[in-house]
């Protein structure tokens, strides 16, 4: 019984205050608790990237002592650093948790899908997604989006309805009014849930580390083997790279999102703990996805067209 | 570029305060949003690249900061903006989450559903053209959403020759006009967003404004009330009973206090079924805690083993709200398609959702004098209007002017899931008349 003065904060207003981070670990907690009482097959979308990872961690606080009344889905693009899916492993054996994989590259092995000539894998993610969704029949699957991420991601609602095709209509959207989520779908039809919505990046660093979240290595600065391609630094390795005209160096690194390793580019950073890490996001003068995404640089409105697909 | 580093050296206990803007078209609203995410700092040099990039593109000679915030594809075709847009930015001394509500024809739903979550209204003027019909308009939704805080930004004050007479005559109208809706509390600033003035920075131009700028009013307006001051309600979202070898026995209700405080040894009642007993333990996400309070989300062990599920309240039995299964409220009707007397609906209050009926809708409201109409049999979008409503089970519903979390619900269409109306239960504003008094502000809530 030691946690009621914790609680209480110098400085602000009122004995009752909660901290910005306590306030949105609650409201996150409260979706998550919300599905778990309105749907029937709900999934958490988990990549082993820190979002994801945020949100396992508050699905696991939200239903304690019971297990997490969630599966987990994965899209693999076949391109993932293996220290993320090695990761991913570790966290769905700790939890006892089910985790279903969606393979990009089983479906360019099968002819369902082309190889892009840039190589990026990214938006080939969107049709294996949705054939999960529809096949093992999911009626609401979480995503670790953030608003701030994108100004696309800027209008999408905690609660977001997608027809039978997983589009999204941003016009065709339900006001989102109080603290009152609506999941009403037909069949056929499912909700994307953001329990992270009104976080910011550095929301969530600074959760990781009053939490104590364990995370994958490479957002860590660690020496690497990369190259140049579009003005970011990848990994070099089979998937593709360093092609003819293209040099790779080994330079100190980390990386500040976790995707696929053909358009997930590395930040020159020497911090090597979650102190120097939330240092250098406070100081940093570009966005977390304009420093490390190439996907979104495609073309001005590139996040608001995957999305409008299908894609998380 | 001074660095931030210091800023955000240590921002886990600073607050989180919501708030919402409007203004009509050409009031500057996204030129006031542009200039307080520019000016402290939030706008990251790969945004601003970009839009410098596709303002230049355009053939424009200075970065259209309006870009920063109109992001989808139509938005940026057409020229106008698409429901509301949620951004967040920070200071040393708050986190801000920004509803950004478009000004234009969809303006009540749109700022309805910006104002329900909002802390504080920001509503724009134009110092040429002071209060009109718009901003009365804002202020009736404002009033009508208990929003406890409203700014009255005054802008353009540049186009007036900063005159302080210019800005007195408008900050006396609103007020008064605002304070007669019963919004409790009212600050007026002068700004202009184009120049800068009173936004982050303090004007030059104003010797004569003596208050805060807009950010700084934002960092230090309270945003807790003292909720010990409401009772506690604890509506049952999911029941955690793990039946694992370690935990064969657990038994908790999860949920979100929506108001008050809950403390260990308290003895309630469940509502609807009115069944009691005492709070034995509370589960903070993980830590056992004697004392809970809104908005933590919490497990709750009662003593006894009572049948308790989803959809249920739970609330000292001290003060507990009465059940009702005839619901009279006012609703923003926020889907195109209308609603009529008669029409069978879906009522989610909390996490209960009832079958009901619109048995009446005795009135709508006319937000730019205030004004009801009798009987319009029905209301279609952006409509505000008092209804009556029958419950096929029992509601344990506050008065939304008690409670804005157990007072409000939503009505949607049993057939294809829409929300049809954002509702708010018990005596609206307009219904009569009301000053403020001390005694008043006490009961507002968020």
């Amino acid at each position: 019984m030691t946690a009621t003065v914790a609680h209480v904060h110098e400085g602000t207003d009122a004995p009752y205050a909660l901290s910005h981070l306590d306030a949105l670990e609650s409201e996150a907690v409260h979706i998550f608790r919300e599905v778990a009482g309105e749907f029937e097959k709900p999934v958490i979308l988990f990549s082993g990237g820190k979002d994801s990872i945020v949100m396992l961690h508050l699905a696991l606080k939200a239903f304690a002592p019971a297990p997490v009344p969630f599966t987990l889905l994965h899209v693999d693009t076949g391109h993932n650093f293996p220290e993320v899916l090695d990761y991913r492993d570790r966290a769905v054996a700790k939890h006892n948790l089910r985790l279903h994989v969606a393979s990009v590259q089983e479906y360019i092995d099968a002819g369902k899908l082309r190889e892009r000539p840039d190589g990026v894998r990214n938006p080939l993610q969107t049709v294996p997604l949705t054939e999960a969704i529809q096949q093992l029949r999911f009626d609401a699957v979480f995503g670790g989006g953030r608003r701030d991420e994108e100004k696309a991601r800027a209008k999408e609602r905690v609660f977001s309805l997608r027809d039978e095709f997983s589009q999204w209509d941003p016009r065709r959207q339900r006001p989102e009014l109080w603290q009152l989520y609506n999941g009403r779908h037909a069949p056929g039809e499912h909700v994307r849930v953001f329990p992270l919505s009104n976080w910011t990046e550095l929301d969530v660093w600074q959760y990781i580390a009053r939490e104590g979240i364990e995370l994958p290595e490479i957002y860590f600065a660690h020496e690497r083997e990369v190259f140049q391609r579009n003005g970011m630094w990848l990994t070099a390795g089979e998937w593709g790279g360093p092609n003819e005209g293209e040099t790779s160096e080994t330079r100190l690194i980390r990386y500040r999102t976790v995707g696929d390793m053909s358009c997930t580019g590395a930040v020159d950073s020497d911090a090597a703990t979650l102190d120097a890490v939330i240092t250098e996001i406070a100081a940093s003068r570009l966005t977390e996805r304009g420093a490390t995404r190439a996907d979104d640089k495609m073309s001005e409105a590139a996040m608001e067209d995957r999305k409008r697909e299908g894609y998380f | 570029m001074t660095s931030t580093t210091e800023q955000f050296a240590d921002l886990s206990a600073t607050t989180l305060l919501r708030f919402a803007t409007a203004g009509s078209v050409d009031d500057g609203k996204s030129t006031l949003v542009g200039r307080l995410l520019h000016d402290s700092k939030s706008v990251l040099t790969d945004q601003l690249e970009a839009v410098e990039a596709v303002s230049a593109q355009r053939g424009q000679d200075t970065p259209d900061l309006a870009l920063l915030t109109d992001g989808l594809r139509a938005e940026r075709e057409q020229g106008i903006t698409i429901d509301v847009a949620y951004r967040y930015f920070a200071t040393a001394r708050r986190r801000f989450i920004l509803a950004d509500t478009p000004g234009h024809v969809q303006y009540t739903r749109n700022m309805v559903t910006g104002a329900s979550t909002a802390d504080l209204a920001v509503v724009l003027v134009d110092a040429r053209n002071g209060v009109i019909e718009q901003t009365r308009r804002h202020a009736a939704v404002a009033a009508l959403l208990r929003v406890p805080h409203v700014v009255l930004a005054v802008n353009k004050m540049d186009l007036v020759g900063y005159e302080e007479a210019v800005f007195a005559k408008i900050a006396e109208e609103f007020t008064a006009y605002a304070s007669d809706l019963g919004v409790p509390e009212i600050t007026a600033i002068p700004i202009s967003a184009l120049a800068g003035d009173n936004v982050v920075e303090p004007s030059a131009h104003m010797d004569w404004y003596g208050g805060p700028t807009v950010l700084e009013h934002l960092e230090t307006v309270p945003v807790s009330h003292d909720l010990t001051a409401c009772p506690a309600r604890f509506p049952v979202q999911y029941v955690i009973r793990p039946q694992t070898a370690e935990h064969p026995d657990y038994r908790g209700y999860a949920g979100q206090i929506a108001s008050g405080v809950l403390r260990v040894g308290e003895a309630v009642t469940v509502l609807p079924s009115g069944r009691t007993s005492v709070i034995e333990g509370i589960d903070a996400l993980g830590e056992s805690v004697d004392i809970a309070w809104a908005p933590q989300s919490v497990t709750l062990r009662l003593a006894d083993d009572i049948d308790i599920s989803r959809g249920d309240l739970i609330a000292p039995s001290s003060n507990p709200p009465a059940t009702t299964q005839d619901v009279v409220a006012t609703v923003c009707h926020v889907a195109d398609q209308p609603l009529a007397v008669g029409a069978r609906v879906l009522l989610k209050h909390t996490t209960r959702t009832v079958k009901a009926i619109v048995k009446e809708i005795p009135s709508r409201l006319t937000l730019d004098d205030l004004s009801q109409h009798p009987d319009p049999g029905q209301l279609v979008a952006n409509d505000i209007g008092r209804v009556v409503v029958r419950t096929a089970e029992p509601l344990a519903l506050d008065a939304y002017a008690d409670s804005r979390r157990t007072g409000s619900f939503l009505l949607i269409d049993p057939a294809d899931g829409t929300t049809l109306a954002a509702g708010m239960a018990g005596e609206s504003f307009a219904s009569q008349a009301r000053t403020v008094t001390p005694a008043d502000e006490e009961g507002w809530d968020f």
